[in-house]
């Protein structure tokens, strides 16, 4: 079977490769603005095709208990929502992520604290790098900036989640979930027919029972458990960095933005140099792992970096721990729904030449 | 010498008459004296044997005195958030819809941090059996007062009696299930008399044999007893139960689709 070449919103890619690649289950509850993964899957009925679960839960908590629930049977599940609804389901990210239990969580990111605004937004990034629910954990954090990467990346969540037994989340925003692009979509793929060893599937005579959870009373234990995420979590860092450069190889300063910011920033580049100045952008690919060591290494070579978010300054942490004091590192940000312009980028840039 | 050789006389396959049932390990229980939680899973552990289902069950547990039921039940297990027990099951389920699934939980969980998730769940009529003891109270944090506390009742966090005009009255949620169209088989029954175990044995074995028929929730209700934090000794808590809790909570059948067919004709 071919690829097949669409004209899609970010949301209805994800549901459609959802689909595609197999996945066992999604269950979800609607919040703007990413309804359409659930209007879509539910249209597509998929149950008919491939024989996946679609469900409409009662609430994001129980969404996400679903998938704790299906990804402890071995099965590739998913869910999605947005930022409100996200905060409503870190309590079954924490208990995914310290069951070691594979599953792809999508969120379409929108303005907040609270109930926020609709628009599109990147202030949900401490969230989703830095835990979000109780405990020391870390999901594997995927920043598509296309509609194509919100199609690619749910085959490449799957593909993470169950290579490393951890929680995978795509960290979309409302402008890439709502705009449409064209999108080649993979070929239908088989669900799998693999039974993970350490899935509860009805224990046969041929192996001990086998248990999900999260629970250990003996402190020594807990340490020992604790310290084996730790070393996977350093096994993902050396192994799952992924970013783009755009212009870096000459540049005398550089751009960091991921998503929506880095369509930007591409522009921005363009215009700044269209006026002499030569600008360069990372794009963080994987927030978490981070880029670190590259950052650390343009650090040599370039004068400043601005972290261009659509937050009051998240990323930007991490930046900075990354150049560790090597250059100056400034943060521009617009909030509150609103999208950066190209022009206010470079205005922003000079102003940090000329002060610089 | 000659009395141990004697055990050994009597340690005979032809003299047994009564033995662990193979689905329970042999790890020992952690509950309290007279507590029924104990009682209830080895009726679990039997049927689950007797009907030849541990290759196909996967059961839930809760958050609760019960947490760690997946250690005495030699069955896949998974361990649950407090109260989301019906929504890893309806996922489990609906994923795997040949197996037998179970959740095992307690008042506190069930009725008033998992409200939402029961009642959803047995409203989509997930064909899956949900165990739910009651007791009145919250065991394992130290008797605080629960959904299902009854009024006048002293708890840790009712020290002067459950006030229904500030604290609420006490949740039925067994009545309130048996009133959804997606339930199938709903249930009351207790654990403090042989008498009672075998009925309550009977209906476990009915809602696992109503399961296998994909027609809805069966939700079978246990009332049961805290001796330690009723602070009470187990016969005490016993007759306590049933001077009190059983008027509140009557044992007996809300919804059986046998008895509706016959009423019907």
């Amino acid at each position: 079977m071919e690829r097949e070449l669409r004209l899609m919103k970010g949301n209805e890619a994800v549901a459609e490769a959802a689909i595609r690649a197999g996945a066992d289950g999604y269950f979800g509850y609607p919040i703007t603005p990413q309804s359409e993964i659930l209007e879509y899957l539910m249209g597509a009925n998929p149950m008919e095709t491939t024989g996946m679960v679609v469900l409409q839960a009662e609430s994001e908590v129980a969404a996400i208990n679903m998938v704790y629930g299906g990804a402890g049977c071995g099965k590739k599940v998913m869910t999605s929502s947005s930022s409100p609804g996200i905060s409503l389901k870190q309590e079954g990210i924490t208990y995914i992520a310290g069951s070691e239990l594979p599953c792809l969580i999508v969120n379409v990111v929108r303005g907040g604290p609270g109930l926020g605004t609709i628009q599109p937004a990147q202030s949900d990034y401490f969230q989703a790098v830095k835990g979000g629910g109780h405990g020391d954990y870390h999901l594997i954090v995927l920043a598509p900036a296309s509609v194509q990467e919100m199609a690619d990346f749910v085959d490449l969540g799957f593909e993470l989640a169950f290579k490393y037994r951890n929680p995978v989340m795509m960290l979309s925003d409302g402008a890439i979930g709502q705009m449409m692009e064209k999108v080649w979509l993979s070929p239908q793929k088989e669900r799998s027919k693999t039974v993970p060893e350490w899935a509860t599937t009805g224990k046969p005579p041929t192996r001990e029972r086998n248990i999900i959870t999260s629970l250990e009373l003996n402190p020594d234990n807990q340490e020992k458990f604790n310290q084996k995420l730790v070393e996977k979590y350093n096994r993902i860092r050396e192994n799952e960095v992924r970013f783009e450069e755009f212009q870096c190889s000459d540049a005398d300063y550089l751009l960091v933005a991921y998503g929506t910011s880095a369509r930007i920033c591409q522009k921005s580049v363009q215009l700044a140099r269209g006026e002499g100045l030569k600008v360069g952008l990372l794009r963080p690919i994987t927030l978490f792992p981070f880029p670190s060591k590259r950052l650390s290494e343009l650090a040599e070579k370039v004068s400043l970096m601005i972290s261009v978010e659509m937050s009051a300054g998240q990323m930007v942490e991490d930046v900075l721990l990354s150049v560790n004091g090597k250059v100056p590192v400034y943060h521009y940000g617009r909030m509150g729904g609103i999208v950066p312009t190209p022009d206010e980028v470079v205005a922003f840039l000079k102003s940090k030449i000329i002060g610089g | 010498m000659a009395e141990v050789t004697g055990i050994k006389e009597i340690i005979k396959p032809e003299n047994l008459v009564y033995k662990r049932t193979s689905v329970m390990t042999d790890e020992t229980l952690h509950y309290c004296p007279g507590c029924g939680h104990g009682t209830v899973h080895r009726i679990l552990a039997e049927i689950i044997d007797e009907e030849g289902l541990q290759s196909e069950t996967i059961g839930i547990t809760p958050v609760g005195c019960s947490v760690f039921l997946y250690h005495y039940l030699d069955i896949d297990s998974q361990e649950a958030a407090h109260g989301r027990a019906p929504a890893l099951a309806t996922a489990i389920k609906r994923l795997m819809p040949e197996k037998f699934v179970f959740t095992y939980q307690g008042d506190g969980d069930l009725a008033a941090i998992g409200t939402s998730e029961t009642i959803h769940a047995c409203n989509r009529g997930e064909n899956f059996l949900i165990i739910f003891i009651n007791n009145g109270i919250y065991g394992m944090t130290g008797g605080q007062m629960a959904p299902t506390t009854l009024p006048g009742m002293k708890s840790s966090t009712s020290p002067f009696g459950r006030d229904v005009k500030t604290m609420g009255n006490p949740l039925k949620m067994t009545d309130i299930v048996a009133t959804l169209p997606g339930t199938y088989y709903v249930t009351r029954q207790s654990v403090h008399t042989p008498a009672n175990v075998r009925k309550t044995k009977k209906a476990i074995r009915k809602a696992v044999q109503y399961q296998k028929l994909n027609k809805g929730t069966c939700f079978v209700e246990v009332v049961s007893n805290c001796p330690s934090n009723w602070k009470m000794t187990p016969v005490q808590a016993n007759k306590w139960m049933e001077e009190n809790m059983f008027p509140f909570y009557p044992l007996g059948d809300l919804k059986d689709p046998e008895k509706q067919s016959t009423e019907q004709k």
